[in-house]
């Protein structure tokens, strides 16, 4: 279980200037949840698109697996087993939910234009995985996402189920590695407990590993095996929950400097 | 219009509408209203489309029914109906319909119609017959009904007031009165432009039904010709129609009162037959489905017996169009990829039979090229066509959107200069192109060329028939799926394990390879290929019968080829309606800007595409009906939409 | 997105490999063009040359003919660089391609004919009127192109704000014919011809050596003069500052007390000015004008925008005369030394090829992009 799936070494990268991101370390162990924290602009996002290959760093390296993807565009990312969900909900709005589930297993399958011209046999039993999948998928989210939904356009949705469709998306492309980007934001109390137990189920039950950006911090002390917070995009601190909630930096970094340390810098 | 916002909406429903007044109007819309119709008269009168349409009679007889007179008739008509067009928001009180739109209307109208009367006052007094090509007497004499200066002020400030009424008078009909008037309206309009092409087919139908022998004859070629017959249904004919063309003035209003009966009991029955097909599901629906199937294609059989020439070759031209329409469509509608070389394909498949079945396509062409039968040379064009589409799309299919739209648009002018060029002449002729490109042989079955339309029209039928599959079968398909994904959100569908780039130079090579089909059958109907059937105007036609009958919907693509390219005509080919080909240009470009203001989902719009485009609309409905997903368990209000 | 280079681990697919090969390809084409055609200028009679013309000399360019191209596609360069900025400024503005923009040049080239033919029947159209004569016919086609092109605002692209990016493109596509074709049915498909100007009008002038004729160096002459006043304009002036913030973001400009509906308004209206003074000067430089005079000329507008950098005013004027003059020189310098005949036949075929270069070796252009944060990337 403590095999480094991700190992990411002297990340940079700057947007004309600004320093996004600034010479970060982290690992990731086969089997772990991790939280990611920090305050607005922090850089958590770009980490992400980072990862997933939609932002390329200026400097240092990202192994996945032992294996660098810097440069790697984001669908080959995708095809070597990470998925991402994204912070502002970008599901395809009009097409059905077992459409937006079936889309993402585009990489794990492969039948092309004869398949589907001839209707041929490869065909028929793909479309069939891709459905069942599809389907088992959206169930693990009980009955909110299947039976007479399947068929509706994503857009009909409500703002918690469009959350939970987009975990389902990316969990249908058969991830190693899961990205949650604020996966309660926007969900009552009730609701983000809930979706924190599914959280821990992504891991004992479909055998993900995950990183996740989130600010609710009843969930990330629920759920995460380790904390990093990053700042300015460097990271504060690393460790148990525990450790980085009461590491002063980081309650500096949330709350400001007292007034005297202010002037003085 | 004002309408004052209501105070005690608060459980009372839909509060009553408040009447007002005959001439509390909101005079300042009605004047600027007014004035834009008497602009576009202005514009159309000038545009020579009165004059030059004049000829075309609608109803025999009487002088002012003609489609001339009709493109003016119909602006202060629509603007009357307009005007009346009052927006009432959920807690605003509708104001009652009466003799207020009747005023508005006939205002309107009148106001349209004092733009001509200065039009003819000036033609009166002023010759700018050098700018303006239309400034003529025969203008002149059009618009005071030959009857003067005099007649010429007063006469269309009142046809205006009244036209504008009655477009105004239609708001104050009752639903089914209002569909049944305007089914009687279109079905006359449409019976009189329609004219060629139902006398041919009712012709020869009726004389195939007093000479059935007749049907032999059409396989046979050569024989004696048989002695020729009268129609059954002339009398019919003879009744609508009269022999000058144009209807005739009993016919017109047999024909109107039929339509406006039919119109009054058929529709509900329409409605339940599509409502009972759509509720039937799982095999008894494919059964139902390929009944109509089966209909629609031996009606398509059968219907080039019953035609005439022309007809056929209308309707073979209209399959060109159609397999090309039906090609964009996979690349607009499905992928949306905005492809404006798209001619550039078609030019390739056209060229590339062109060479390999001409006898001598061009000096400079080695020795060893081989002259192919038809569909040998189809099998080369379709990989030289699958190569183009991705020599053309690999450059551009990383670039956005709209540049990617321009610099195809670049592809398509620069393929057609090289065919063009005299660098090339030696291989494609230049400006003279390549000729003497023989009939398509398919042995036993027959040959195809340009000589016997009804043979284009089938091979036509048959390569429409594969495309449609074709279209059908991706579009329910892995592919179809990753197609739809890019076109709503590119960079998510490619962070979701999409090669985007792969995925759409698929529809690039897909939509190249059916152009490449239209362009094969072109060339052997034509019998010879020019540069000048390749202008950026062919994509951009194609474009609109796409974007007219819908993106992203095969029977919308098939409606949009026939009504455009049927009746208005294609580039270069003339439609039902010859007179229009001088207008047939501008009525395109009218069409495009208003679909896309108005309808941009098109005629028959794709239920998924009309989402897309109406997306706030489309969530207010589905609020309003209940249909937004609450969150089921804890039924608390999450009713909450979130932004797209 | 950053600039950042793809750097080791990347995997190139086999649609960047065939880039690759078109770039390298692109690219050495015209440098074997370039070095046959020194070749050739050394020696006619050499080798290539023979082997590339069939046995005979290739044509050596005279100093002379070589200034005249110069000249020749400087002019045309400057008239692309004023309709470039319509382009460019609808762009930055609002992210989409204003296909029509090419009908407001050509509107203002149809009016310059109409106004020119009638001061010419008067007697204005020579002598001391002359110039006089020209100016006012400029101030009347940068009228019509400018109602042109805001009452197309107006009608056709405001409904359309914040719909999907390509449904005002296709939108513009339908003006672009609608007018075109209306200018037909009013006006007549024919040419139409300008009056004979003045004899000093087209006799050469030796300027630096440069021999050139009077038309073109008005045509230069104006050009240069509305760039720098459209330079002013934009900033200096309190409206080019409020375009300026409308371009980098609508909704903090509007925020910021700026009337958003009433600055792209003037942003069409400056653009549609320019494209009348191009309209105009096109009348000059070819005497003659057409329905279909904006389409080709619009286009290629567009690729001087894209090479220059799309929102890019100086770019666009920079990227206006760089493509008139690859347009004048390539043909001559790259394609007929290497054999090609009939090169002037594939000028047109040139800006386009110099477009798609572009794209794919330099997409933000020669001077750099300036876009609002959502129309990048």
């Amino acid at each position: 279980m403590s095999e480094r799936i991700l190992d990411i070494k002297n990340l940079s990268v700057t947007f004309g200037g600004l320093h996004a991101l600034r010479d970060l370390n982290f690992h990731v162990d086969e089997g772990e949840i991790v939280g990611v924290i920090g305050p607005n602009g922090a850089g958590k996002t770009t980490f992400f698109n980072m990862i997933s290959g939609m932002v390329t760093p200026s400097s240092g390296d990202i192994l996945f697996e032992g294996k660098s993807i810097i440069g790697l565009d984001p669908n080959q990312v995708t095809q070597r087993g990470i998925s991402r969900t994204f912070q502002n909900v970008r599901l395809f709005a009009n097409m059905t939910i077992a459409e937006n589930v079936m889309v993402s297993q585009h990489c794990r399958t492969k039948q092309g234009v004869w398949g589907a011209l001839f209707n041929t046999p490869g065909f028929k039993k793909e479309e069939k995985e891709i459905r069942e999948h599809a389907e088992k998928v959206l169930g693990f989210f009980g009955t909110r996402l299947i039976g007479y939904r399947l068929e509706q356009p994503a857009s009909v949705l409500s703002y918690a189920n469009r959350r939970r469709l987009e975990i389902a998306r990316a969990m249908a492309t058969s991830p190693r590695l899961l990205l949650l980007d604020e996966p309660v934001a926007g969900m009552n109390p009730k609701e983000s407990a809930e979706l924190t137990d599914l959280i821990g189920k992504l891991r004992s039950e479909w055998g993900f590993t995950i990183v996740m950006i989130e600010h609710d911090m009843n969930v990330v002390r629920d759920v995460s095996d380790r904390v990093v917070c990053l700042d300015h995009g460097e990271t504060l601190a690393q460790g148990s929950f525990e450790e980085v909630s009461n590491n002063p930096e980081v309650i500096e970094a949330y709350l400001g400097r007292p007034l005297e340390k202010k002037s003085a810098s | 219009m004002s309408a004052t916002i209501a105070t005690d909406t608060a459980g009372q429903g839909m509060p009553e509408a408040v009447s007002k007044g005959a001439f509390d109007l909101d005079w300042a819309n009605v004047a600027k209203s007014g004035s834009i119709a008497a602009l576009i008269m202005t514009f159309i009168a000038l545009s020579g489309m009165p004059d030059g349409l004049d000829a075309r009679p609608i109803v025999d007889g009487v002088r002012v029914l003609t489609i001339g007179y009709l493109t003016l008739f119909a602006v202060p008509l629509a603007f009357g109906w307009m005007i009346g067009n009052e927006v009432v928001l959920e807690g605003m009180v509708a104001t009652k319909r009466g003799p207020r739109d009747l005023v508005a209307g006939a205002a309107v109208g009148a106001l349209g119609g004092v733009g001509l009367t200065l039009l003819v006052v000036l033609m009166s007094n002023f010759d700018l017959r050098d700018p303006l090509v239309n400034w003529s007497p025969q203008l002149f004499n059009l618009l005071t009904f030959d009857s003067g200066v005099g007649v010429g002020v007063w006469v269309w400030i009142l046809i205006g007031a009244v036209l504008g009424a009655i477009g105004a008078s239609l708001r104050l009909l009752p639903a089914k009165i209002r569909r049944a008037v305007i089914v009687m309206f279109l079905t006359v309009v449409g019976f009189s432009v329609l004219q060629g092409l139902i006398d041919d087919i009712v012709g020869n139908v009726g004389e195939t039904i007093r000479d059935p022998g007749r049907f032999s004859e059409f396989f046979g070629e050569g024989d004696t010709p048989r002695p020729r017959v009268d129609s059954v249904f002339d009398p019919v004919i003879n009744f609508i129609y009269s022999q000058t063309g144009g209807l005739k003035l009993v016919g017109a209003i047999v024909l109107a009162l039929v339509a406006g009966a039919l119109s009054l009991s058929g529709r509900g029955r329409i409605k339940a037959a599509k409502a009972s097909y759509n509720a039937k599901t799982g095999p008894e629906r494919t059964k139902q489905t390929s009944i109509m199937i089966g209909i629609t294609a031996v009606l398509l059989i059968l219907l080039p017996f019953f035609s005439g020439k022309i007809v056929n070759e209308l309707l073979a031209n209209v399959g060109i169009f159609l397999l090309l329409a039906l090609g964009l469509n996979i690349v607009v509608g499905l992928a949306g990829i905005l492809d404006l070389g798209y001619v550039a394909f078609f030019a390739v498949g056209g060229y590339t039979t062109a060479v390999l079945t001409a006898p001598k396509p061009g000096d400079a062409w080695p020795e060893w090229l081989p002259t192919l039968p038809w569909w040998g040379a189809l099998l080369v064009t379709v990989v030289f066509a699958a190569i183009t589409g991705l020599m053309i799309g690999a450059p551009v299919i990383r670039m956005r959107g709209d540049y990617l739209a321009i610099v195809t648009l670049g592809f398509g002018e620069i393929i057609r200069l090289l065919f063009l060029s005299d660098w090339l002449k030696g291989y494609f002729g230049g400006a003279q192109g390549i000729t003497n490109i023989p009939a398509a042989d398919f042995g036993p079955l027959g040959t195809v060329s340009g000589v016997d339309p009804r043979s284009v029209f089938y091979l036509v039928l048959v390569f429409c028939a594969l495309a449609i599959y074709v279209s059908w079968r991706l579009e329910r398909s892995r592919l179809g799926r990753a197609w739809m994904a890019i076109r709503e959100d590119e960079s998510v569908a490619e962070a979701m394990g999409i090669n985007t780039v792969n995925v759409k130079l698929m529809a690039f090579v897909v939509g190249a390879v059916l152009a490449s089909f239209s362009g094969a059958i072109f060339s052997a109907k034509v019998g010879s290929i020019f540069p000048s059937s390749f202008l950026i105007l062919v994509s951009i036609i194609i474009l609109v019968v796409v974007i007219v009958g819908g993106m992203g919907n095969i029977m919308g693509v098939i409606v949009g080829a026939l009504v455009l390219i049927g009746v208005l005509g294609g580039p270069k080919q003339p439609g039902l309606l010859q007179e229009f080909s001088e207008y047939k240009l501008l009525i395109y470009g009218a069409l495009l800007i208003w679909m896309m203001l108005k309808r941009p989902e098109g005629l028959v719009p794709n239920v998924r595409r009309s989402r897309e485009l109406h997306q706030d609309e489309f969530l207010q409905d589905a609020w309003l009906k209940g249909e937004v997903d609450t969150d089921d368990e804890d039924g608390e209000l999450a009713t909450e939409v979130a932004p797209a | 997105m950053t600039a950042a280079v793809k750097v080791k681990g990347a995997q190139r697919t086999g649609v960047d490999w065939f880039l690759l090969v078109l770039k390298v390809a692109l690219i050495s084409a015209i440098c074997a063009g370039l070095l046959a055609f020194i070749a050739q200028q050394i020696d006619p009679g050499n080798a290539f040359a023979r082997w590339t013309h069939d046995g005979n000399e290739a044509n050596r360019l005279s100093g002379d003919q070589y200034k005249g191209l110069i000249v020749t596609g400087l002019s045309q360069g400057a008239m692309y660089g004023l309709i470039a900025l319509g382009y460019s400024m609808v762009y930055g503005v609002l992210g989409f391609i204003n296909f029509a923009h090419g009908e407001v040049f050509m509107l203002g080239a149809f009016s310059g004919f109409i106004a020119s033919t009638q001061l010419d029947a008067a007697g204005y159209w020579e002598g001391n009127a002359f110039i006089p004569s020209v100016i006012f016919t400029v101030l009347l086609a940068v009228i019509v192109s400018t109602t042109a092109a805001v009452i197309m605002e107006r009608v056709a692209y405001r409904p359309l704000r914040g719909s999907p990016r390509l449904i005002p493109l296709i939108t513009s596509i339908g003006v672009s014919f609608f007018i075109q074709e209306a200018t037909k049915l009013l006006f007549g498909p024919g040419a139409k011809g300008y009056p004979r100007p003045p004899e000093w009008f087209s006799q050469k002038y030796s300027i630096l050596t440069f021999e050139i004729e009077g038309s073109k160096i008005i045509v230069l002459f104006v050009a240069a003069i509305s760039m720098a006043g459209l330079w002013y304009f934009v900033e200096r002036t309190k409206t080019g500052k409020a375009m300026r913030a409308v371009a980098e973001d609508k909704e903090i400009a509007a925020l910021m007390g700026i009337d958003v509906n009433k600055t792209i308004v003037t942003t069409f209206a400056v653009g549609g000015a320019m494209a009348g003074v191009a309209g105009i000067l096109w009348g000059l430089l070819f005497k003659s004008v057409i329905a279909t005079t904006g389409f080709l000329p619009g286009i290629k507008a567009f690729t001087a925008a894209v090479v220059g950098g799309v929102g890019n005013l100086g770019g666009a004027m920079a990227g206006g005369v760089s493509l008139g003059t690859a347009e004048a020189l390539a043909p001559l310098m790259l394609l007929e030394p290497l054999g090609v005949t009939g090169v002037t036949q594939l000028r047109d075929a040139v800006a386009f090829t110099l477009l798609i270069l572009v794209l794919l070796v330099k997409p933000t252009g020669l001077f750099g992009e300036r876009l609002s944060s959502e129309d990048r990337a």
